[in-house]
């Protein structure tokens, strides 16, 4: 998308706006800190496009009212924090097994726990990848910069529906409260680029939702349109009926897998940052890339030849792209405001323990002196 | 002529797992009567299930269907329901699923009185997964986690809903299945949250131990602790002890209901009408 508007906001508030633009007619949510800037953004669009935006009970009633608006047939937002995706985690896990394509944002604090609630974290990272139980393959972005709060947010909802699953986009606290300039694609062009699920159009009697190629994701038509079937978190068939036949139950969970990983060309995106002469890479995400990108321009002008890459799409992985840089570059250093939960991800990917990690837990957001600093030590 | 199910029935997930004489398929079979009362096509009605016997529900009827995570129904239902507001949207739940881990999400429905219809299959205990104590297994009677005697006080599903706003309230009891059909239907006329508790038998995992062996003897306790709603007014607090009364026990055509109020906030910010304050209510705290 390329960036022709001139928008002062936060990054909260742009995640919201996306999703609006992007032709989201549901929000279900329960106010968590920091994300809940989220919630009273959306209130006010909703309505004025005809959508609804309801403050539920609890976080995992805000969860279901979106997968029950998205089994309808519309586009559903929640938006939480760490906390909020382990209430949900169940559910998330059905919209997963059921095939509901949503979005989720998070918005990330400090953790475990109720940790530190008004405070920068990365801590959500590994949950983002298997929040709740049972297998399949969870897709994650992961905003870098405030224009991105507003362009990852309507991907997501274009992947959600193309892989028909849940999407979530990882904000954190710097950035969602972060308020300043972003340049953004025009609503035109985001409303041009909008790809809604696939619908199946024959006879009702002939549609099967969940007979789809082995790596492809089910059809699943909109409620009250004449095709009725049966959605539950339980192994089902075609029609989406409970089943334990045999093959049927590996068929599904395979496919589940099979449907993102066969397709990771269309989810992989990522960054880089003076990477062409770099002898030094930093692989950061988030806010924190913000403080790499000043940190490397600072190691330039000492003479240091440092870049950055950063993963956009964290889950499912860059991978190659990784293990290119990796099998490249020798000094690499990973840093996260978490104790290395994307570390093992990179570690992974390139096949080498040999990287070093800066990691910060403290909720307090990393500063360009001390990736510089880290850097000068290790390196 | 008899009444024809086939139509509204998924006849190939026939047999249900519903055992022998369980009271279920009585109140599967009253709400498809109360269904055609209605007129509704199969494909304007969505129904919604948790987890349990009764979660089995949705798969056994044609309409659009969610079978859901335990105790969710409602809250699934409100997504549906809110984006959809001109459809049909029913719940039906166990009393572990709407009571216990879903307790949180019926009595906020009932106060919001979001128009659906949440029909509570009470058995008084877990019966999918093995004699469970439930919120509404009596005292004293035997549980498999209480097997001494259960201690755990009950909720009155209905008292609980009438008390967190539902606008329709009624019981009825399996035995009697024409009075049931008819609660279904006056609960589907109505516009909010209509809450019919359906007590049902359970007596492979509740009678089994407490002296209920049959199915007729699991119906016969319920017509025991059963009296209409007529007779018990005028009972005295002695005599009403231990009975539960049936039939409609609560119906407020009047109450605000949520997506009508929620499409004057819509008018709000579409620029239709002012904003909405404390005097458009008669009730304001």
């Amino acid at each position: 998308m390329s960036a022709t508007r001139e928008v002062i906001s936060t990054g909260n508030e742009l995640s919201a706006i996306a999703a609006v633009d992007a032709g989201c007619m549901f929000f279900g949510g329960y106010p968590l800190t920091p994300s809940s800037e989220v919630m009273h953004v959306i209130s006010d669009l909703l309505p004025k496009v005809g959508g609804a935006s309801i403050q539920m009970e609890d976080e995992i009633a805000g969860i279901c009212a979106v997968i029950g608006a998205s089994m309808s047939g519309v586009r559903a937002l929640t938006a939480t924090s760490g906390p909020g995706i382990s209430l949900k985690a169940e559910n998330l896990g059905l919209a997963q097994m059921a095939e509901v394509p949503l979005v989720c944002v998070n918005v990330m604090r400090g953790g475990p726990s109720t940790g530190l609630p008004t405070r920068v974290s990365q801590g959500d990272v590994a949950q983002a990848k298997n929040p709740s139980h049972g297998d399949y393959r969870s897709i994650t972005l992961c905003a870098g910069n405030l224009a991105e709060c507003y362009t990852e947010t309507v991907r997501a909802f274009n992947l959600a529906d193309r892989f028909m699953q849940p999407v979530f986009v990882l904000l954190d606290e710097t950035l969602g409260h972060m308020h300043g300039k972003a340049m953004l694609p025009t609503v035109e062009e985001v409303k041009e680029g909008i790809v809604l699920r696939k619908k199946f159009d024959g006879p009702a009697d002939e549609y099967f939702p969940y007979e789809c190629g082995p790596t492809e994701p089910a059809v699943l038509n909109p409620m009250f349109g004449g095709y009725r079937y049966h959605f539950t978190g339980l192994h089902h068939d075609k029609n989406g009926f409970p089943t334990e036949e045999i093959e049927t139950c590996r068929k599904l969970i395979q496919r589940l897998d099979d449907k993102v990983t066969a397709h990771v060309d269309e989810l992989e995106s990522y960054e880089e940052f003076m990477c062409d002469d770099a002898e030094i890479l930093i692989i950061a995400y988030g806010s924190v890339s913000l403080a790499a990108k000043e940190a490397i321009r600072h190691l330039r002008a000492d003479g240091i030849k440092a870049g950055l890459f950063r993963p956009i799409t964290l889950w499912p992985s860059p991978e190659a792209k990784i293990k290119e840089y990796t099998d490249k570059i020798k000094d690499v250093l990973v840093v996260e405001l978490n104790i290395g939960q994307y570390m093992d991800e990179v570690q992974r990917a390139s096949g080498r323990l040999d990287l070093k990690g800066l990691y910060k837990v403290n909720g307090r957001p990393i500063s360009p002196y001390e990736i510089v600093n880290e850097v000068k030590e290790v390196f | 002529m008899a009444f024809n199910y086939d139509k509204y029935l998924r006849l190939e997930k026939m047999p249900t797992l519903w055992c022998w004489g369980c009271g279920d398929g009585v109140i599967l079979k009253s709400f498809i009567r109360a269904v055609e009362k209605m007129g509704w096509t199969q494909d304007e009605v969505c129904v919604v299930s948790g987890i349990g016997c009764s979660g089995r529900f949705s798969s056994y009827v044609d309409f659009n269907t969610i079978h859901t995570t335990h105790g969710r129904t409602i809250a699934y239902a409100t997504g549906v329901k809110l984006a959809n507001p001109t459809k049909h949207v029913i719940c039906v739940a166990g009393d572990g699923d709407a009571l216990a881990i879903g307790g949180n999400h019926s009595i906020h429905g009932a106060r919001r009185n979001i128009d659906i219809t949440f029909i509570i299959i009470n058995n008084f205990i877990y019966g999918l997964t093995n004699s469970q104590t439930s919120p509404t297994t009596p005292k004293g009677m035997w549980t498999v986690t209480q097997k001494v005697g259960n201690i755990d006080p009950t909720f009155d599903t209905c008292e609980l809903m009438i008390a967190s706003g539902a606008s329709f309230v009624a019981r009825e009891n399996v035995t009697a299945p024409k009075k049931l059909e008819k609660v279904i239907f006056e609960a589907f006329k109505h516009k909010g949250f209509a809450v019919v508790e359906a007590l049902s038998n359970c007596h492979i995992n509740l009678g089994r131990k407490n002296k209920m062996v049959s199915a007729m003897d699991n119906l016969d306790w319920i017509d025991s602790i059963t009296v209409s709603k007529k007779k018990y007014e005028k009972m005295s607090p002695e005599e009403q002890l231990n009975l539960l009364p049936t039939g409609i026990l609560k119906q407020d055509a009047e109450a605000d209901e949520y997506c009508d109020m929620y499409a004057e906030i819509i008018k709000v910010h579409q620029g239709e009408r002012k904003k909405i304050t404390q005097d458009d209510f008669a009730k304001k705290i």
